[in-house]
């Protein structure tokens, strides 16, 4: 009796051995600057280290010392305030511009779309030193655009407020064509015939839009909310150029990103810093998962 | 009827007007402020028309940071890091797209796992590493932590399921190709649109990192654009004719690559989003 050779698993791997070596650079540099550095800052958290000398295990004392950390919270809601301001409005104005860039007879379509896309091709640093300019307290352009309508220029980086809407208004201006794209692309892989079948059926312009054209979109939609957050709740740049590491007045433009940096970089506080970066991945994780359930239900 | 088909027109592209004027008046107003002395900029009202600074405010910029150097910089590392990406996600999504082997759906599914982990996580640990190795300050550590991505692997591997035929291959392996010489000298010809996209991509998103390389760069001969540009406003701060020249001329070599590319580039995009 024959017996049918069937070469083990390591012979089938070591006969594959170049597929391996192809795929390998990726998990290679991965495994450095990505698994370790997370096990690695893990590791951290449970240590009081100034980046010389020994580190101290102090448990997770950090932790408890986090959860009372006023500053901290701060930067989370501060962070949180950012986003609101700044996600809804964004969302909003990319459907709308999304909308009429679809229209079957509109010309220039493309320019159109290059326009709106510049925006998000032009660097954060710009950007917010751009807006600084638009924006300052005194003899900025917006003050000046107000003061023609007959409003006193307010005091855009000096109080809590406006300085989060300003922040918030750079974050609409970059990402709104970005998302009005998205959406753009999302809305021309709608089949025609589902319209056309709905039309037959004597369905009106209302009817089409909530039945159809949302339904449809929902899964761009939901794509777009969580990197939304993802993204807002990394910002880090538009407030550090605009105001500093200190985050300004009072703080009021101390985001989650900034305050961590501080930790590690200014303060040297790696181990801290390690703890807050631990507890930021929780609270975006969680806040992603509720956004997720949101959209899914809406 | 007609009348109203009209309107509707010109009411779309009024309100569409509108939205460009918002997205590009920020670049007008950049170029008003680096075409004017500082003296115009703060005057109020603002100056809301090109000056004839231009010129002097860029011999001012030359002369009070080392542009070229900095420009030399980011060019270099974007350049590197763009070719670093291109071969290694395509040699991985080109594999991963048309070959079998033990472990393949498993390794696929923690790379895309990967792109779940915010990247703030890794950012203190990171550095220290870079520390350890003794690379900071160095092009090594704003280019070897970027060489490979999982997004690009993934994005490869979706183009290459179509692009690449398997009778192509085939017929590649029948002529004698080894699984190099088929990436090589079938696969990559295939691939171009999509290389085209992810080394744009790639390209605007290292040209404009700002925090990674102002973490592991110290001295001034190895800042990148982004950095020098926030320096020049932490430094400057008075003097916004050097800021604002500083800043816009930084900011336009790139613009006009992305205007030069924006075709491939927004078809790219808008695929990306709609293929999750």
């Amino acid at each position: 009796m024959l017996r049918q050779h069937k070469p083990s698993l390591w012979a089938e791997i070591w006969k594959k051995r170049t597929l391996y070596l192809f795929i390998s650079p990726f998990f290679l540099l991965f495994a450095v600057f990505g698994v370790f550095p997370i096990f690695y800052s893990l590791y951290l958290s449970f240590h009081s280290w100034s980046g010389l000398g020994d580190k101290t295990f102090v448990g997770l004392s950090q932790f408890q010392y986090l959860l009372g950390d006023a500053e901290f919270w701060q930067a989370v809601g501060n962070t949180f305030a950012i986003w609101f301001l700044s996600s809804i409005p964004m969302l909003f104005f990319a459907l709308v511009i999304a909308f009429l860039l679809n229209l079957p007879s509109l010309k220039g379509r493309s320019t159109y779309q290059t326009m709106f896309f510049i925006t998000n091709v032009t660097s954060i640093v710009a950007v917010a030193i751009i807006f600084e300019t638009i924006f300052s307290n005194q003899y900025g352009l917006m003050n000046y655009l107000l003061s023609l309508i007959g409003i006193t220029p307010l005091e855009w980086l000096n109080s809590g407020f406006l300085v989060k809407v300003v922040i918030a208004s750079m974050v609409v201006w970059r990402f709104v064509g970005y998302n009005a794209i998205i959406y753009l692309a999302g809305l021309q892989n709608i089949p025609k015939t589902l319209y056309e079948a709905a039309i037959i059926d004597g369905a009106n312009k209302t009817q089409i839009f909530f039945r159809i054209t949302i339904p449809l979109l929902r899964p761009i939609i939901l794509f777009t909310v969580i990197m939304t957050t993802i993204g807002s709740m990394q910002i880090f740049t538009e407030p550090q150029i605009l105001l500093g590491n200190s985050g300004g007045v009072g703080g009021a433009g101390m985001t989650m990103t900034l305050y961590m940096y501080n930790e590690g970089f200014l303060n040297n506080q790696f181990g801290y810093a390690s703890a807050v970066s631990w507890a930021m991945f929780i609270i975006i994780a969680l806040f992603s998962l509720i956004n997720w359930k949101l959209v899914q239900k809406a | 009827m007609a009348s109203d088909k009209f309107l509707t027109k010109a009411l779309t592209h009024f309100v569409l007007l509108i939205g460009v004027i918002i997205s590009i008046f920020p670049f007008y107003w950049l170029v008003v402020m680096a075409t004017n002395t500082t003296s115009d900029i703060l005057r109020f009202p603002p100056k809301l028309t090109f000056g004839h600074e231009l010129f002097t405010n860029v011999k001012n910029v030359l002369a009070s940071i080392d542009f070229y150097q900095a420009f030399f910089n980011t060019l270099f590392v974007s350049t590197v890091t763009v070719i670093g990406v291109l071969f290694f996600c395509s040699l991985a999504g080109f594999t991963f797209a048309k070959f079998r082997f033990p472990g393949k759906n498993m390794l696929f599914t923690a790379l895309l796992l990967t792109m779940m982990i915010p990247s703030q996580m890794s950012f203190v640990p990171s550095f220290l590493l870079i520390a350890e190795f003794g690379w900071v300050d160095s092009y090594k550590a704003l280019i070897i932590p970027g060489l490979a991505s999982a997004f690009g692997i993934f994005w490869i591997r979706q183009f290459c399921q179509d692009a690449v035929p398997d009778e192509l291959l085939e017929a590649g392996r029948l002529d004698g190709c080894n699984t190099f010489r088929l990436y090589w000298n079938v696969a990559l010809p295939s691939l171009r649109p999509a290389l085209t996209f992810l080394g744009i991509f790639t390209f605007i998103g290292v040209w404009n990192d700002y925090l990674w390389p102002l973490v592991t760069i110290n001295s001034p001969s190895r800042y990148t654009l982004q950095v020098m540009l926030a320096q020049l406003n932490g430094v400057y701060d008075t003097d916004y004719a050097i800021i604002m020249t500083g800043t816009l001329m930084a900011t336009l070599p790139l613009i006009i690559l992305f205007i030069i590319f924006s075709k491939q580039f927004m078809k790219g995009v808008a695929e990306g989003a709609v293929k999750e």
